[in-house]
């Protein structure tokens, strides 16, 4: 019984940091919280459903979804976020309305275009559940687990191996200074965009896979539970954020499970927030004093 | 007035006195608020278990709503100076679905089924829309004043120089942790006050009349009228109250125009539409100005 709450929260942990990847990626570079982000989640699962839907191949929709939906990010940055934050002299509540705004807009044109009912993927292995003792585990979160330990080690490569990656962390590190060492910060910010909607947008489909079930209201709970755990990994850290979503996945499963509290599930993360940051100010990762 | 009007009134006036309140906290201490519902819903809730259960005349109740509210805050802006913006941007929409989720599960605030209250009365009238529109009038109008007081006063300015530069301030001797947290007792107070009245005017509350969506649209109200002004918040609160209520012909394309409304103003105006600094009021500066050049002009 323990063991199987233990793989539970271990898969649920795993989902929730890939989901939050991506705006943690984006706080690193461009210091907004993105809570747009959720939309492109939202955006992902519905291009992935009809791209799986249309050709019946899972892989394909994963690639198309991630591509396009990172492209979108690129194209709103340029469009929206861009613009806002090379205006002197902003409040920092101003990016996080524009955010608001738009995650309304992506979540209100699902709707209107795709209908307001639920869709199923109906995606299927030939065994449902796989018995290891007394342990059951359902074969897709087995796959959903696998790809996003993949994503995950990509994202690792990419940020720790490349060129590429060695410009963005330069950037998250100090924007003028890498500005001025010939980085090309604008290019390290179009690959935060592309990395963080790709991972959004396949965060969505797993969830559609999972839950076999999308609505245009699917965003809404990651929208403000992705920000309790990019602050709880403190703000910009990809490998805080893995840890993160982990902990609130196996807080969440734990205490719905063994405990009596009167909160429901979705609000625990941000419970455990809050102790978090009354204890460590920064968040469980994140620097003291970088003002 | 016909009753129509005043019920969107009465609403509207409401939203005045939270998008006013959160504009202390946001717009003149630029503190990162995101969870002003919260506030407002336990002033609601204060108020009305108050009246309800323990049989207090309602204007002590918005006065005690107002205390429990404000010590709230008090509490909130401790913790407000151990963060940083963003931290407390989030740790705040935290607390709005934290208090949410517990007016939802607790007994004393009726759980999923909310409260019925009865409306309080006022030299022997039972208080209805024309009431609660006139009474949170006047409370904007003595607001109103008080915050042009508070901006010339030592405080006012005080505010000002930690908006700008906290840093600066503090150098130059000013007590930011005590103004930060008095803004905060401030703002909090104000939105409890709202919420009672809100809670007696309605005569029924449950958890989600406070969900974060509400912060969302509080929030808005500020932005999209002017932060840091007293004319804006009253315009975006105005705007946002009866633009419902025209598009209700539109009524499935609401929410998408609303945010794309959002996005608009903040990418194109991002100072509000009358806010310091906006093309609207530099606009009608300089035509104000050239006007009184040509007067001046004939004059000499």
């Amino acid at each position: 019984m323990f063991l199987q709450q233990v793989i539970n929260s271990l898969m649920i942990g795993s989902l929730y940091a890939l989901t939050a990847m991506g705006a943690t990626l984006i706080y690193g570079i461009l210091g907004i919280l993105d809570i747009a982000n959720a939309g492109a989640y939202l955006l992902g699962a519905y291009v992935g459903y009809y791209v799986y839907q249309a050709t019946g191949q899972l892989i394909l929709a994963f690639l198309i979804a991630m591509t396009a939906i990172g492209l979108f990010g690129v194209i709103l940055h340029r469009a929206v976020y861009g613009p806002i934050l090379a205006k002197p002299r902003m409040l920092s509540i101003i990016p996080l309305v524009a955010a608001v705004g738009l995650f309304t807009l992506s979540s209100d044109a699902v709707r209107l275009l795709c209908g307001a009912g639920t869709k199923a993927y109906n995606f299927r292995f030939s065994t449902d559940v796989l018995h290891l003792g007394s342990v059951s585990i359902q074969t897709t979160w087995v796959l959903i687990f696998a790809l996003t330990a993949l994503l995950l080690a990509v994202l690792w490569f990419i940020l720790n191996k490349t060129k590429m990656g060695l410009a963005w962390r330069a950037t998250a590190e100090d924007p003028d200074i890498a500005k001025a060492c010939g980085v090309n910060t604008n290019s390290a910010m179009a690959l935060s965009y592309v990395l963080g909607y790709g991972f959004a947008a396949a965060a969505g489909i797993m969830t559609g896979i999972l839950y076999n079930s999308i609505t245009p209201a699917l965003g809404e709970v990651p929208s403000y539970k992705m920000l309790a755990i990019i602050v709880l990994g403190g703000l910009g850290n990809p490998l805080g954020t893995v840890v993160a979503g982990l902990i609130i996945g196996f807080a969440e499963v734990m205490l719905s499970t063994y405990t009596q509290i009167p909160i429901p599930k979705d609000a625990i993360a941000f419970v455990v927030l809050i102790i978090v940051l009354l204890i460590k100010p920064a968040g469980l990762f994140g620097q003291r004093n970088k003002v | 007035m016909g009753a129509y009007v005043y019920s969107i009134g009465a609403t509207a006036a409401i939203f005045i006195l939270l998008a006013l309140s959160l504009n202390i906290i946001t717009g003149y201490a630029g503190q990162a608020m995101m969870g002003h519902a919260a506030f407002f819903g336990l002033g609601a809730y204060t108020a009305a278990i108050l009246t309800q259960t323990y049989g207090v005349n309602f204007f002590v109740a918005l006065l005690l709503s107002m205390l429990v509210t404000g010590a709230c805050g008090a509490l909130l802006g401790l913790i407000s100076l151990r963060l940083q913006a963003d931290f407390l941007a989030i740790t705040t929409i935290g607390i709005n679905f934290v208090m949410v989720a517990l007016f939802n599960n607790l007994s004393i605030t009726g759980g999923s089924l909310g409260l019925t209250i009865v409306k309080p009365t006022l030299f022997g009238v039972k208080m209805g829309n024309r009431q609660f529109f006139w009474l949170t009038l006047i409370l904007i109008v003595v607001l109103c004043l008080l915050i042009v007081k508070m901006r010339r006063s030592w405080f006012g300015m005080a505010l000002a120089s930690i908006n700008n530069d906290a840093g600066a301030a503090r150098s130059f001797g000013i007590d930011v942790s005590r103004y930060q947290i008095l803004t905060f007792i401030i703002g909090t107070a104000i939105a409890g006050l709202a919420g009672g009245i809100y809670s007696h005017r309605m005569g029924y509350i449950c958890s989600s009349d406070f969900a974060f969506v509400i912060s969302i649209q509080i929030l808005s109200m500020v932005v999209i009228g002017g932060i840091g002004t007293i004319r804006g918040p009253i315009l975006g609160a105005l705007l946002l109250t009866f633009l419902p209520e025209v598009l209700r012909f539109a009524d499935d394309y609401r929410s998408l125009v609303y945010g794309a409304l959002l996005v608009l103003m903040v990418r194109f105006m991002p100072s509000g539409l009358i806010g310091d600094n906006s093309p609207l009021v530099i606009g009608c500066k300089k035509l104000t100005g050239k006007l009184f050049a040509k007067k001046g002009g004939q004059k000499a």
